[in-house]
């Protein structure tokens, strides 16, 4: 038994990585970026807005949190709108207490269906960053280039119209791009993306668009959903981050700190409390600037 | 090993109890070697036919940017903890990362790493290739890491974890001191080859922090809290005869901002201990060998 030839050939081993997307830069030589106000730590707070259609999608694939029973999945349907009707209002007035404008990564299907939410977002000064169209809206090469192009016009276009705003960051399901999307998301004038987790401050694609880094190892999806730890240790686990990230920022400039949520998942009532607790603790920081994605952007732009 | 035998008759059966006793310098009872795993992984691979290196169509940009971290921001945060607290690095190196970021490699070698082979790139596997193409890898990771640190790599550790029956004799022929392959112990021990002489020295996958968050779920403070436990044990057994405790590493994982903290102050416990050798892995073999 052999491999074929080319499993040891290797026409990309060079200098910088093996494609052009971005180019390497390491954090630590980079100059030093200051947040407003002399803040140290910026939190950027960013929680997804979806919509499950009961039919689910698998093309390209199915995304997390969708039906899992045979039809009809009343159990995860239902769940799921539970944090659109309930858990982002608790998630909302927690923000409101700790005095934290954020970002909500909005399905455009919500703002379709639910304008007044839509409303009651914007209405608290948060961002809205849009979010694919609806939960079967996924995104992986193979998915042919014009439904790509089509679905993230569709979802820029609808949330701009109900919002009153283009929005200016897009979040995939996922985080789940094709070779196209990073071109694609910069012909619709996106100016930012939020999908690639190898960093932790702004960097620039080679074509122009911004990725700013939403570490989902700091979500609730993989602390609470995935790897089953309590709401407590999820707090813990973020407190203990922004305490790392507040030393380094005291000598190589500011930080930033994601904080990813789900309302079906942080928005229910054995979990607020905790959530709770753990953005009155970072309000009570010196070091915390909360701050939407946008404005982090446009902080961080300024100074390049 | 013994190809297609139900034994592969890797080693030879020792009990723990009753063996001769290993003693580490200066008295210490147990050798605690830490071994960061500096990784590319290509965003484009071809596949293997026994395995896929990703499991989604590429790009798969959780996949491939998650352990792009190591490489940007988080093996430097790894690398000052462990310097700050005594402990060198001994490299499990995806030897194309010389070329990719250079700077990475430089930077560990400055700090006196060692470094030992784990591969050419971490998603290509070694299922499936005959025995030219394995003497390939073989032989482009041994001039790669000279020429890149100045450095005769001495160990190996298969991409991946993936693994040919002959693997461990090739590595042997080639003269290199030991393998991080092989868990059955908690002592470095001697691997059966056909030429030359081989040890296994332990790995502990178990407490390797992929296993620990991603198999075990552990939250941060509970794997250096695991840490610690495991180098109380085999500090005391080690009174008896000198055991290893390895801690394998991922900066992708181990220097994330919620985990580094409590990490670290596992490192301070066990530098502060003073049953420790806080060492690496080629001279942990070499204090063995001397013993037999």
């Amino acid at each position: 038994m052999s491999l074929e030839p080319g499993y040891l050939t290797y026409p990309k081993r060079r200098l910088g990585y093996d494609h052009d997307l971005y180019r390497w830069s390491a954090l630590r030589d980079r100059q030093p970026v200051s947040w407003p106000g002399g803040k140290t730590v910026a939190v950027w707070i960013c929680v997804s807005l979806e919509w499950f259609p009961i039919l689910p999608g698998d093309t390209p694939f199915r995304a997390p949190g969708h039906m899992v029973t045979p039809y009809p999945d009343y159990r995860h349907y239902t769940s799921r709108d539970y944090g659109t009707r309930i858990g982002l209002y608790r998630l909302l007035d927690a923000f409101a207490q700790a005095g934290a404008t954020v970002s909500v990564a909005t399905n455009s299907t919500i703002a379709e269906r639910y304008p007044a939410v839509l409303a009651d977002i914007v209405a608290a000064g948060h961002e809205i960053v849009a979010h694919s169209t609806d939960m079967n809206g996924t995104i992986a090469s193979g998915l042919p280039i014009d439904e790509e192009r089509a679905l993230i016009a569709t979802a820029l276009g609808t949330l701009e119209r109900v919002s009153g705003k283009r929005p200016a960051g897009w979040l995939s399901i996922a985080r789940s791009q094709s070779w196209n999307t990073v071109d694609l998301l910069r012909e619709a004038g996106v100016s930012y993306c939020c999908d690639w987790v190898n960093d932790e401050l702004p960097w620039r694609f080679n074509n122009g668009l911004i990725n700013l880094p939403l570490n989902h190892e700091l979500s609730d999806r993989e602390i609470i959903a995935t790897q089953q730890h309590s709401a407590e240790s999820y707090a813990e686990q973020i407190g203990d981050a922004f305490d790392w990230l507040a030393g380094e920022a005291a000598t190589r400039g500011g930080r930033m700190l994601p904080i990813h949520v789900t309302p079906y998942i942080m928005g229910l009532p054995y979990r607020i409390d905790a959530f709770e607790t753990l953005l009155t603790n970072l309000a009570g920081r010196a070091e915390t600037w909360f701050a939407p994605g946008g404005e982090i952007v446009d902080a961080w732009s300024a100074q390049q | 090993m013994q190809d297609g035998m139900a034994d592969p008759g890797l080693y030879a059966f020792s009990p723990y109890r009753g063996r001769p006793k290993i003693v580490w310098p200066g008295g210490k009872t147990v050798a605690v070697w830490v071994a960061p795993n500096l990784e590319y992984y290509e965003i484009d691979p071809p596949a293997n036919p026994q395995r896929k290196s990703w499991t989604r169509p590429h790009p798969d940009v959780v996949g491939y940017s998650h352990r792009d971290h190591s490489n940007r921001v988080s093996h430097w945060r790894m690398a000052d903890a462990m310097s700050r607290h005594g402990f060198p690095g001994s490299v499990s190196l995806s030897v194309a990362l010389c070329q990719h970021h250079p700077e990475v490699v430089d930077d560990a070698a400055k700090r006196g790493w060692e470094f030992f082979s784990h591969g050419i790139y971490n998603t290509r596997y070694s299922y499936g290739m005959d025995e030219a193409q394995e003497r390939a890898v073989i032989e482009d990771s041994m001039a790669t890491v000279l020429a890149a640190t100045g450095q005769r790599i001495r160990g190996w550790l298969a991409p991946a974890l993936t693994h040919t029956p002959r693997t461990l004799d090739l590595i042997a022929e080639y003269g290199l001191d030991y393998t991080c392959d092989l868990y059955h112990d908690d002592q470095v021990q001697a691997v059966n080859v056909k030429t030359g002489r081989l040890a296994s020295i332990p790995y502990s996958l178990e407490v390797n922090d992929h296993f620990g968050f991603f198999v075990y779920h552990m939250s941060p403070r509970a794997y250096a809290d695991t840490l610690i436990r495991q180098f109380e044990r085999l500090a005391r057994e080690g009174e008896a005869s000198g055991t290893v405790m390895c801690i394998p590493l991922h900066a992708y994982l181990i220097g994330q901002p919620h985990r580094i903290g409590p990490f670290e102050r596992a490192l301070e416990h066990i530098a502060a201990d003073g049953r420790a050798w806080i060492s690496r892995a080629g001279d942990i073999v070499d204090a063995w060998r001397a013993q037999q």
